[in-house]
């Protein structure tokens, strides 16, 4: 299933947030957003996954969801989102619910994305137990628990220090690896996309509009940390942004 | 003084840093209350029973705890505790589970929160007392006055405590839960309840002293027994003991739905950090 971002614009009252967003994105395919502070990336993820209704164009899924899909468009978020007084496993249960499946199904899909994000022994750890990085590795398998056929990730790893986010970033990548999977994944740093994005979508200060699309053509697996020539990609979102992301700090001052 | 001093002295002085940081971080301490407890009572006693304050302005502890086990041994505590305890609960249950039915009702839907809350805004600073009169010509003499009044009274500040802690669960765990399109009847028992619950746990704990308080009041409306009528017996005799054996009765009920509240939130909250 591919999604297709059709001419979307959005304001709040007087203040433009979007303008004219045309995109595609392709099955199989990281798609990373990046932007200056402000400029509306994470609206723009909500409106794909129909959180939010955009005031000018639409969101188009492009052909069905594959079989055994549950939710095919499923968020991941910067702050977690686990539920407190569930388990590491309830946690995962919650989004298995409400859909007609029965306990062994719903156990056979627990064990499966537990291991497959390294938590099966931590099944009735509470959240309060975990770090931040396990945190958001429990969020991740709940996302998979349910086979998206998009993922939306806003900003996965910004709440966590630079050690963890490496950490997950390789996770990520193994994960992409052993099942490719799409995504959109918003994110302000840099370095990120060009770990993880086959191709880095660079919007302009509000109201955001795509100045660029960067692709990478390196494999996921090979971009290695200090690689030369992600570094010169990197180097190039940077010289896209640097002006932008100047001009957004100065706005926020006069707003 | 040794060499070493006056080397310190030559390159400056070796002073350890004074440590500032430690305290505003509450601790348990068991005994303390009862300590504090035990001794106010002591000192009364000794107080009391020299004279120093006359038996007028305040009874011995001692002749009050006497009291009590006359009180005890006559078979009389429980002749008045049976019907103060149940009616203490019928009311509370009735006041505090429709307030809390009424309080989520307005925590999830704009139009009743429109049009409930100056409605207990307007109900919550009436005295209930105020309105006793008004429950015996409604419910009649008899027990169910006596319920009525004590179920009102809780009810407002269930009502209050419950919407606010609906209003405060994490509304992005909602979003989470509809970006999984779970439905609306799931978000509501599997976010918003368990989210809700240590608000309306804390609400609770005041709803619950409320009800205690009017227990009393309610047996003002012809009880013949109940501690509160037993107050009311002792105050019109003046008779300061058995006054004092009521109040401490009372007390104790408050300290033990306080516990039984605590051990609530023990076992219900256990994933708070």
């Amino acid at each position: 299933m591919d999604l297709k971002l059709d001419n979307i614009g959005h304001s709040y009252g007087d203040l433009e947030i979007l303008r004219n967003i045309n995109l595609d994105i392709p099955e199989g395919k990281i798609v990373c957003i990046v932007g200056p502070s402000g400029c509306g990336k994470s609206t723009l993820l909500r409106m794909i996954g129909g959180l939010e209704q955009p005031q000018q164009g639409q969101v188009l899924q492009v052909g069905d969801a594959p079989e055994g899909c549950l939710n095919p468009l499923t968020y991941v978020f910067q702050d977690f989102a686990l539920l407190p007084w569930r388990t590491v496993e309830g946690n995962v249960k919650l989004v298995l619910e409400d859909h007609k499946l029965d306990a062994k199904q719903t156990e056979a899909i627990i064990s499966d994305v537990l291991a497959r994000t390294k938590l099966s022994d931590f099944r009735k750890a509470l959240p309060k137990q975990l770090s931040g990085g396990m945190k958001q590795r429990v969020a991740l398998a709940r996302a998979l628990a349910v086979k998206p056929a998009v993922m939306l990730m806003d900003e996965p790893l910004s709440a966590l220090d630079s050690q963890t986010r490496e950490l997950l970033m390789g996770d990520l990548v193994s994960l992409w690896e052993r099942a490719p999977f799409t995504a959109v994944y918003v994110t302000h740093n840099l370095n990120e996309a060009v770990r993880l994005g086959h191709s880095i979508v660079v919007l302009s200060r509000r109201p955001g509009s795509i100045r660029e699309i960067v692709e990478i053509d390196i494999p996921l697996a090979a971009r290695n940390l200090g690689d030369v020539e992600l570094e010169r990609k990197q180097a190039q979102l940077w010289q896209l942004m640097r002006d932008e992301a100047m001009a957004a700090d100065q706005e926020l001052l006069s707003v | 003084m040794s060499s070493t001093s006056k080397v310190s002295i030559n390159t400056g002085v070796f002073k350890p840093v004074v440590f500032r940081g430690g305290g505003f971080a509450p601790r348990p301490r068991r005994w303390v209350g009862l300590i504090v407890f035990v001794s106010l009572i002591l000192l009364l006693e000794v107080l009391t029973r020299t004279g120093i304050i006359t038996s007028l302005t305040m009874p011995i502890p001692s002749d009050v705890f006497w009291t009590f086990i006359e009180l005890w041994q006559s078979g009389m505590l429980f002749k008045h505790l049976v019907p103060s305890v149940s009616r203490l609960v019928v009311g509370a249950v009735i006041g505090c589970s429709v307030g809390i039915c009424v309080g989520i009702v307005i925590g999830l839907f704009s139009l009743a929160r429109a049009g409930l809350v100056p409605l207990v805004a307007a109900i919550f600073p009436i005295p209930k007392i105020a309105l006793l009169p008004l429950f015996v010509i409604w419910f009649g003499i008899d027990e169910t006055s006596k319920y009525a009044l004590i179920a009102f009274g809780t009810f407002t500040p269930t009502v209050v405590a419950t919407y606010g802690a609906v209003d405060n669960v994490d509304r992005t765990l909602i979003r989470m839960g509809q970006s999984y399109s779970m439905s609306w009847l799931s978000i509501v028992r599997k976010i918003v309840l368990p989210g809700a619950m240590p608000g309306i746990l804390s609400g609770l704990r005041i709803s619950l002293a409320i009800a205690i308080i009017l227990l009393v009041a309610a047996e003002m409306l012809g009880a013949e027994y109940g501690i509160g009528a037993y107050i009311l017996q002792a105050g019109s005799l003046y008779d300061l003991e058995r006054l004092f054996v009521g109040v401490a009765i009372l007390s104790v009920m408050g300290v033990l739905v306080s516990g039984l509240i605590g051990l609530l939130e023990r076992n219900l909250l256990k994933w708070r950090v």
